[in-house]
């Protein structure tokens, strides 16, 4: 990440967060807007699972990676903390490489 | 009255369990190439872990500045809607509020939401928006150093604990039928794309999702 996308981003990222402090309820958005607000990380999420799973580079792979993000979905389910899911999937991930 | 304490230690708690995903967002932020510098100037300036997660996922897979900060965005819109509903409990002038709408967040908006009056819910975001954002900082910096000795991040497979990260974040999305609905068809949109598109452009491209939910998927009442 370069430093004019890190500023880009604080200065965006901040004023998404402003709007509604410096606005004082002269702006309401309308509930559809409100809810695709809400849908956005659902969908770039599971985006950017899907690459950091199946992508390489240009290419579509199936590897270890797969059982990795099973592992971690498990811990989800188990609904276990952030980083346990984190460590359970590296982790994984990491002893198929070495064995296989 | 016992009232303030335990909104302060709520706080606590939760700038504690997020400054452990701090440390977890240095690691991989090093892993991607970022020098500790630029992980901990995001970490300040950003402060916004979803969006910054995306971003340095973007970078990492091979993805232009552009597509980075353009997700990055996506993620930060949301903060909009918890700023619009703090407002009404934000005192002050325009510096205060300034400064107190970097502290508009996921947990802060949540603590004070939970509140039973005004004065608490106010103690409750201020609190938790301070507790994480020290907490976060300071787990960046401890991520990052940490990251930076290291090994190989492929070998450990640090390359998945990032995607598990975001599956963490995704999985309360989906106990509801349209966020389940919404992540497949990104999920599916973001694959089919990746030989097609430069990187960082299928991520882009699977917002989409959000807005065919938006238009064409029924709420659940659930």
């Amino acid at each position: 990440v370069t430093w004019p996308a890190i500023l880009a981003l604080a200065v965006g990222c901040y004023t998404f967060k402003a709007i509604g402090p410096f606005t004082q309820g002269r702006f309401v958005p309308s509930e559809r807007t409100a809810r695709l607000l809400g849908l956005f990380p659902a969908a770039l999420f599971a985006a950017l699972i899907s690459i950091d799973v199946f992508g390489d580079g240009r290419a579509l792979n199936i590897d270890e990676r797969v059982a990795g993000i099973a592992a971690a979905g498990i811990a989800v389910w188990l609904k276990a903390p952030m980083v346990v899911v984190m460590i359970a999937g590296a982790a994984t991930t990491a002893l198929l490489r070495v064995l296989v | 009255v016992r009232k303030p304490s335990k909104v302060i230690s709520d706080a606590l708690i939760l700038g504690a369990s997020v400054g452990i995903i701090g440390v977890s967002f240095g690691v991989v932020a090093v892993a991607a190439g970022l020098s500790p510098l630029k992980a901990q100037a995001m970490s300040v300036l950003v402060f916004t872990g979803a969006s910054q997660f995306a971003a340095v996922g973007i970078i990492a897979s091979g993805g232009s500045p552009f597509a980075a900060v353009l997700s990055g965005l996506l993620l930060g819109a949301r903060n909009a809607a918890y700023g619009l509903y703090l407002a009404p409990l934000m005192r002050g002038g325009a510096a205060r509020r300034a400064l107190q709408s970097h502290l508009v967040l996921d947990e802060s908006t949540g603590l004070a939401s939970i509140q039973p009056d005004d004065d608490t819910a106010r103690r409750g975001f201020l609190a938790a928006g301070l507790s994480v954002f020290t907490f976060w900082n300071l787990g960046t910096l401890v991520g990052a150093l940490a990251g930076s000795v290291i090994g190989d991040p492929l070998t450990l497979g640090l390359d998945v604990a990032l995607p598990s990260a975001f599956l963490a974040l995704l999985g309360p999305r989906l106990t509801k039928r349209d966020g389940r609905t919404v992540a497949m068809l990104g999920a599916v949109i973001a694959t089919a794309l990746i030989p097609l598109a430069p990187a960082g452009i299928p991520v882009v491209a699977a917002s989409s999702a959000a807005v065919i939910g938006a238009f064409f998927i029924e709420p659940d009442r659930s």
